[in-house]
């Protein structure tokens, strides 16, 4: 990506006049921080409310002539249930190559009286890709529409819910369950909010046009408990919520097993395949991974970064760190990476290659912090 | 009499008669942002200018800290290594790294003084 390309978000000048340090992120110049730093940024999200510019996302719908022909379509190239997606909800899953190996994770929502019609929010790295391998093998009968005239704004943290529920009094903002999307207006603007997000808090995020982006940003950040976060403490924040970022933990060689990811894949399609790599998952799921995305703790204070070399106790290569660094809330270092299946029950010792020098540390169980998403 | 040098990877050595007080600049720490982990040198580990000598890690970044100036390390700031945020607070001061026996104090000639390292700091902007 050269420079000249580069490409900016509706909320760029914001940043700027905000401070951030900005710094090229998937072809986007993004908010890698701001004056108040990664660590200020990532306890604020976890104790009030963060407001992160995730406009260089992928959005799109998918329409065509009722959910079923739809839906239909995507569970070709995903492994979630999508048929039995209500009206209103959202599910997280994976598009998937010929091999079972994954071309990017994804949002996947059904809008509130929609039959036939799917929004995506895909990754900013991948949307070309998505949208090519989407295009390639749909049918005539879908079409699809990237929607590059939105905008999407993430609100995160305990005080998500009351600051937006404040801006809409009355419309039940505060009592939308988890993973439930809407179209909703907020101080006036037209929004489609869906109450999720990729922090491990309660949370939304809401997409708006590119033209309101950024007064409604400013309406939110004028807003007491609103402070806004950059891509550093989104990282922190995702790897402390145990949460895979396409390029580290997923790639094309990687199956949704293997990722942990086995969650997301519903009973139906487990049982009845019919989407790439059927095979390979449905062995996986069967007899276990070859190799399984994990937690890791450093024993001491210094951070496994991704790349390092994770050895067994014994001193055999097993495996990789795909993300590590410091958790601010866990206050230690912490890693995730993909160990071979022998390797990978919780509590095992392994070692960690940094500098040179083997480190001691263990699997654990994910997240690293605990979950707040809204349970009603 | 102290003097502070410093070099274009942003070390600095505080020249305290024979000894040298070596850290990271402010500019550094600022490039870096929160520090969250320090690892300073062994005591009597002695280093040749341009070795990797420590360790600063931010919540995003590890960066090594090589040496200024050879000589043997005298004294490290184990402070540091349990409150590294004290790199961000007051790098020249209380974030100081390890103390160092200076071999040849005819390499200082070869670092920047602040006037010197002011205006190299300009063209990095």
């Amino acid at each position: 990506m050269t420079e000249a390309s580069i490409q900016t978000t509706p909320l760029h000048a914001l940043h700027v006049e905000l401070g951030a340090r900005m710094a090229p992120f998937a072809g986007y110049d993004m908010p890698i921080q701001y004056p108040a730093g990664v660590l200020a940024e990532h306890l604020h999200t976890r104790k009030a409310a963060g407001l992160f510019d995730v406009s260089h996302m992928g959005q799109a719908l998918i329409e065509g002539a009722g959910h079923e022909t739809v839906a239909g379509f995507l569970e070709s190239l995903c492994p979630a249930d999508l048929l039995n997606l209500a009206p209103g909800r959202q599910r997280y899953t994976q598009l998937l190559n010929e091999n079972g190996g994954i071309v990017d994770d994804l949002m996947v929502t059904r809008p509130p009286g929609a039959n036939g019609a799917l929004r995506l929010v895909v990754n900013a790295s991948r949307k070309e890709v998505d949208f090519a391998l989407i295009r390639q093998q749909m049918p005539p009968a879908v079409r699809l529409t990237p929607l590059a005239e939105l905008a999407l704004i993430a609100l995160q943290g305990p005080l998500a819910a009351t600051t937006l529920a404040g801006l809409a009094p009355g419309e039940g903002i505060e009592t939308m369950a988890f993973m439930s999307a809407r179209p909703g207006r907020l101080a006036g603007v037209e929004t489609f909010i869906s109450r999720s997000g990729y922090t491990g808090e309660d949370g939304y995020e809401i997409s708006v046009a590119s033209t309101e982006a950024e007064g409604f940003a400013r309406m939110l950040l004028s807003q007491p408990d609103v402070a806004p976060i950059g891509l550093g403490a989104r990282d922190s924040l995702r790897l402390e919520a145990g949460l895979c970022l396409y390029g580290h933990e997923l790639d094309e060689t990687v199956d949704p097993i293997e990722a942990a990811l086995a969650w997301s894949i519903q009973k139906r399609r487990r049982v009845e395949g019919g989407f790439p790599g059927a095979k390979r998952i449905q062995g996986a799921l069967a007899h276990g991974p070859n190799r399984q995305r994990v937690g890791v703790r450093p024993a001491g204070r210094a951070p496994a970064r991704e790349g390092t070399e994770i050895v067994s106790a014994e001193g055999a290569p097993i495996g990789i760190v795909t993300s590590g660094g410091f958790g601010p809330s866990v206050n230690g270092p912490i890693a995730m990476g993909f160990v071979e299946r022998a390797h990978a029950a919780v509590e095992t010792p392994i070692g960690l290659i940094v500098r040179g020098k083997p480190l001691s540390a263990r699997v654990v169980t994910l997240p690293f912090h605990p979950h707040a998403y809204y349970r009603g | 009499m102290t003097e502070t040098r410093y070099s274009k990877d942003h070390e600095y050595v505080r020249v305290e008669g024979g000894e040298g007080v070596v850290g990271i600049s402010d500019y550094a720490q600022q490039q870096l942002g929160d520090v969250v982990f320090a690892e300073t040198p062994p005591v009597g580990k002695a280093l040749k200018k341009g070795d990797p000598a420590a360790v600063v890690e931010s919540v995003k970044a590890a960066s090594d800290v090589f040496a200024p100036i050879s000589g043997e390390v005298i004294a490290v700031n184990s402070e540091v290594e349990s409150t590294p945020g004290l790199i961000n607070e007051d790098a020249l001061g209380r974030g100081w790294l390890f103390r160092i026996k200076l071999a040849d104090p005819n390499e200082l000639t070869d670092l920047m003084d602040e006037t010197a390292y002011a205006g190299f700091l300009k063209t990095l902007a």
